[in-house]
């Protein structure tokens, strides 16, 4: 088991009260493809951060069990963790416009990551920058590696991140609504890239997204997240056979070109899904 | 035209136009705002005779625009007029006087820069501790008291009760006219003619003033680091650096620290302006031979022809200095481009 | 409808009224748990008070001279001592706190309004006038704020109306400035067009909509210049341009009591600290003000 997480308690304190977001999750993830659904405010994101420890400072985190590969993260030191983060597991931020550095070249951004845990000159890791920007299928990527993030397009970008968190060679990929940002065009075309890269490398992937049928074609498992807690986990193909009100609304919800129906039908929530 | 000549121009002629206006205000201080300024420009004593001459010299028989004409045209030929208290002309004064403000100045805003960013860094990374809030606090001081009040404290401090600064002035008296003036600022020049303990006095009594000015500008340059930085720290790029597994320093510093450097550039810019402002007072009390002290004693004295000119130059540092802060802003963001 | 602590913070406010003085309690509340802030606010108000009951505080007058008791020691009888000239300190400090104030009050009626006005103006009609109005600004902006009081208070007489005046026209570039940033941020919205739809004139507009919108950030704004105001015009009095001897204004108290820096440091040093305090609490509550009203620029 790469991941291990049970009962994962995640809290905001603001002056007088605390706001529980993630209200005791628990899953684990091996090799394989992982996915975590939910709306805004869910708790999944939190949920993702929360293993790479990158969460803000006034977040309380707690779990009874909080593992990667045995590694305990609860209470671990910068050093321990600095030692996971990328070199182990790689983070995929939503929007690569806010989320890659504005003022260094896409170049020197994935050869810092290169170079930070593989060592090697500055000629070599520039040369691997550009070999990865190849296996992320940019084309001109020397040129690419020359520009800066505004200068190219969302999906380009997004690419680049992939390439980025790629280099260092990690087990897991986190991908934290990889596609939300893009056009609906491209963003098939990203998951199909990570789903690529993902299975020839052998590592584990954690997706998180609010879009259900997007998701069970990519991963092989599924949780579904609700008001901070999983809902249902089960096997993305059995989807169908989903078993909780909420999930079964979402399935609901969405349109089938196979089915048509005359109105779509509307989620309808229930107080108690909360508990 | 390419898009950066035309940009080019744009901005010259924008900084051209300030500047004819910097010139519009300075005569109306000096000649429209006066209820005499002929009596402003040759004192309150003077015969009648020389007061009808200089009446005519002055143009002042003239319309207006005609006035404004020719002080224009006096300003192009760099003439600022005669100075009554000294019976110089005004631009020779202020060369005389300038560099040593320039002095103070300059080595004010460096200490302050080299002070004031990192501890703007690290109120910014250790956001509300007790060590952000009490740089909060001293840079709130900063600003709350006059210049000359913490110059007066300094000396009565330093000077009369520790006696570990020498007294006002620029020099000790044994120094005077004793260096040669290659570059106007005393301790280069004592460097340069080998004068080591020329030196070391010139230094000595720099110190307070500088330290002084200095600790204004970091007020000033702390809390805008600290915004800045607040502002970079809290962008995502910072949270997918240290996903990368980068050490702190490194993310601070390599990462979020660039992408406000380019600001910190205009920041200092204003600063200088600030420091200029802040040398009047500070020459005022230390008794320091530069712009502010000749700025104040020909005030006093209600000699409008080198306050008009001291006024304008300042003004046009203070433009041409903004204008520099921008045109790096261009070059060095690649944001902007 | 009876004002309680309910009506106040109620979610849902049903007239105009409510909502307004909903939110100004609101921002109250958010101000008291800032104890800078109500510390600054606290010593504000005890100097207007100070001020305003002057001649009730002391049983001395501001320019009784007593030459055989010159620079005397603080004392049971003179709480902060004697100046140069035998006069009481004590009074002399709240009697300059009454010059201070009411030179800083005169300053920023004359340019928040004016600021205010011609920030809103070049901000909503744009165009030549934005650009007349903001290259004026601009040269005005160019010079430090005490050199071009100085120059300004030199072309007129020394004396406190030539202060106010120059200082007044050194400050109001800031607020126009302000006040036009606030004011594109809202002149494309849907509620100004749907004025100019019912056919209200720019004036109109620019009165009754935009500037009020402008008015918090202003108030912030304001609040943190007051102790720059302060300061210019302590230092106007220092160099012997502002309020001129024997007017009990804080800079030229310093200015004529500097010789004895050496000897009777307290002579110069309680007006220091006259200065020193009431600018802090300007800056502390223009500071809690400021992250009340703007969040966003803490």
């Amino acid at each position: 088991m790469l991941v291990e997480i049970e009962n994962l308690r995640i809290a905001f304190r603001s002056r007088a009260e605390s706001f529980e977001a993630v209200r005791g999750v628990s899953f684990s993830v091996g090799k394989e493809k992982f996915a975590i659904v939910g709306e805004s405010g869910s708790g999944k994101s939190l949920t993702a951060r929360s293993l790479m420890q990158l969460l803000p400072g006034n977040a309380e985190v707690s779990a009874d069990v909080l593992r990667f590969d045995g590694i305990d993260l609860r209470g671990a030191s910068e050093k321990t963790l600095r030692q996971i983060r990328g070199r182990r597991v790689g983070f995929i931020l939503q929007d690569p416009k806010y989320s890659l550095n504005p003022v260094m070249t896409i170049g020197q951004q994935i050869a810092e990551a290169w170079r930070e845990h593989k060592g090697g000159s500055r000629k070599a890791a520039m040369q691997a920058a550009i070999g990865l920007l190849e296996q992320v299928k940019i084309r001109d990527a020397a040129a690419v590696a020359l520009r800066y993030p505004h200068e190219v397009s969302g999906g380009m970008g997004q690419r680049v991140m992939i390439a980025m968190m790629l280099a260092p060679d990690p087990e897991l990929l986190i991908a934290d609504e990889p596609t939300s940002a893009l056009d609906a065009t491209v963003q098939a075309e990203i998951l199909r890239l990570i789903d690529d890269l993902v299975s020839a490398r052998g590592m584990g992937l954690i997706l998180i997204s609010h879009d259900l049928p997007l998701v069970s074609h990519f991963c092989d498992r599924v949780a579904v997240m609700y008001a901070g807690r999983i809902v249902e986990q089960l096997d993305a193909r059995q989807l169908h056979q989903a078993q909780h009100p909420y999930t079964q609304g979402l399935l609901a919800c969405l349109p089938s070109l196979r089915h048509p129906r005359a109105r779509l039908p509307t989620l309808q929530r229930d107080a108690a899904w909360r508990d | 035209m390419t898009g950066a000549v035309k940009r080019g121009v744009s901005t010259l002629g924008s900084l051209l136009l300030t500047l004819f206006g910097l010139t519009v205000l300075t005569f109306f201080i000096g000649r429209v705002m006066p209820t005499d300024p002929v009596l402003a420009a040759v004192g309150d004593n003077a015969p009648q005779a020389v007061v009808e001459r200089v009446r005519a010299e002055m143009g002042l028989d003239q319309p207006l625009y005609v006035q404004f004409g020719h002080y224009l045209n006096q300003l192009l030929h760099g003439d600022l007029g005669r100075s009554v208290l000294t019976s110089n002309s005004v631009t020779s004064d202020i060369a005389r006087f300038f560099p040593a403000t320039m002095e103070l100045a300059t080595a004010a805003i460096v200490i302050a820069a080299l002070i004031g960013i990192p501890l703007g860094v690290w109120a910014a990374v250790r956001q509300g501790s007790w060590l952000d809030q009490s740089i909060r606090v001293i840079c709130l001081a900063g600003h709350s008291l006059p210049v000359f009040v913490l110059a007066l404290l300094s000396l009565l401090l330093f000077y009369a009760v520790l006696g570990i600064a020498p007294g006002p002035g620029r020099q000790d008296i044994i120094w005077q006219d004793m260096i040669p003036q290659v570059t106007g600022f005393l301790t280069v020049d004592s460097l340069l003619a080998g004068e080591y303990d020329a030196f070391r006095d010139a230094l000595a009594h720099m110190a307070q003033p500088v330290c002084i000015l200095a600790y204004f500008s970091m007020a000033y340059i702390t809390r805008m680091t600290r915004t800045f930085m607040l502002n970079a720290l809290s962008g995502e790029f910072v949270i997918t650096a240290r996903a990368k597994g980068l050490s702190s320093r490194r993310v601070i510093w390599r990462h979020a620290f660039p992408t406000v450097a380019v600001q910190l550039v205009t920041v200092l810019a204003l600063t200088y302006a600030g420091l200029l402002e802040g040398a009047v007072v500070t020459e005022n009390v230390f008794a320091w031979p530069g712009l502010g002290q000749y700025l104040t004693t020909s005030l006093m004295n209600a000699d409008m022809n080198p306050v008009v000119g001291a006024t304008l130059l300042v003004g046009t540092v203070y433009v041409l200095l903004n204008q520099l802060a921008d045109l790096l802003y261009r070059l060095c963001d690649p944001r902007v481009k | 409808m009876a004002i309680s602590r309910d009506w106040l913070l109620a979610d849902s406010p049903t007239n105009r009224r409510q909502a307004v003085w909903g939110r100004r309690y609101r921002l109250w509340l958010s101000l008291r748990g800032n104890p800078l802030a109500i510390a600054g606010l606290g010593v504000i108000l005890l100097m207007l008070l100070l001020a305003v009951a002057a001649p009730l505080l002391t049983p001395y007058d501001a320019g009784a001279q007593h030459l055989e008791n010159r620079l005397a020691a603080p004392s049971a009888a003179h709480w902060l001592g004697t100046d140069e000239l035998g006069r009481d300190l004590w009074t002399r400090i709240i009697y300059g706190g009454r010059t201070t104030l009411g030179m800083v009050i005169a300053v920023v009626a004359l340019t928040a309004p004016l600021g205010l006005l011609i920030g809103s103006v070049a901000g909503y009609l744009g165009g030549v006038v934005d650009k007349a109005l903001m290259r004026i600004t601009d040269i005005f902006l160019a010079f430090p704020r005490l050199i071009l009081a100085l120059a300004f208070v030199a072309a007129l007489k020394p004396g406190i109306e030539s202060a106010v005046l120059a200082i007044a026209l050194t400050a109001w570039p800031p607020y126009a400035r302000l006040a036009r940033a606030e004011t594109l941020q809202f002149r494309h919205s849907d509620f100004i067009a749907a004025s100019r739809l019912t056919g209200a004139s720019p004036l109109r507009i620019i009165l009754r909509h935009i500037m009020p919108l402008c008015v918090p950030s202003l108030i912030v704004r304001v609040t943190l210049d007051m102790s720059s105001i302060i300061i210019t015009a302590a230092s106007l009095g220092f160099l012997g341009m502002g309020a001129q001897p024997p007017s009990p204004e804080w800079g030229t108290m310093i200015a004529t009591a500097r010789r004895f820096l050496f000897s009777e440091w307290w002579v110069p040093l309680m007006p220091c600290i006259a200065i020193f305090l009431t600018s802090l609490a300007f800056n502390f509550l223009g500071d809690g003000l400021r992250d009340v009203l703007d969040p966003r620029e803490r």
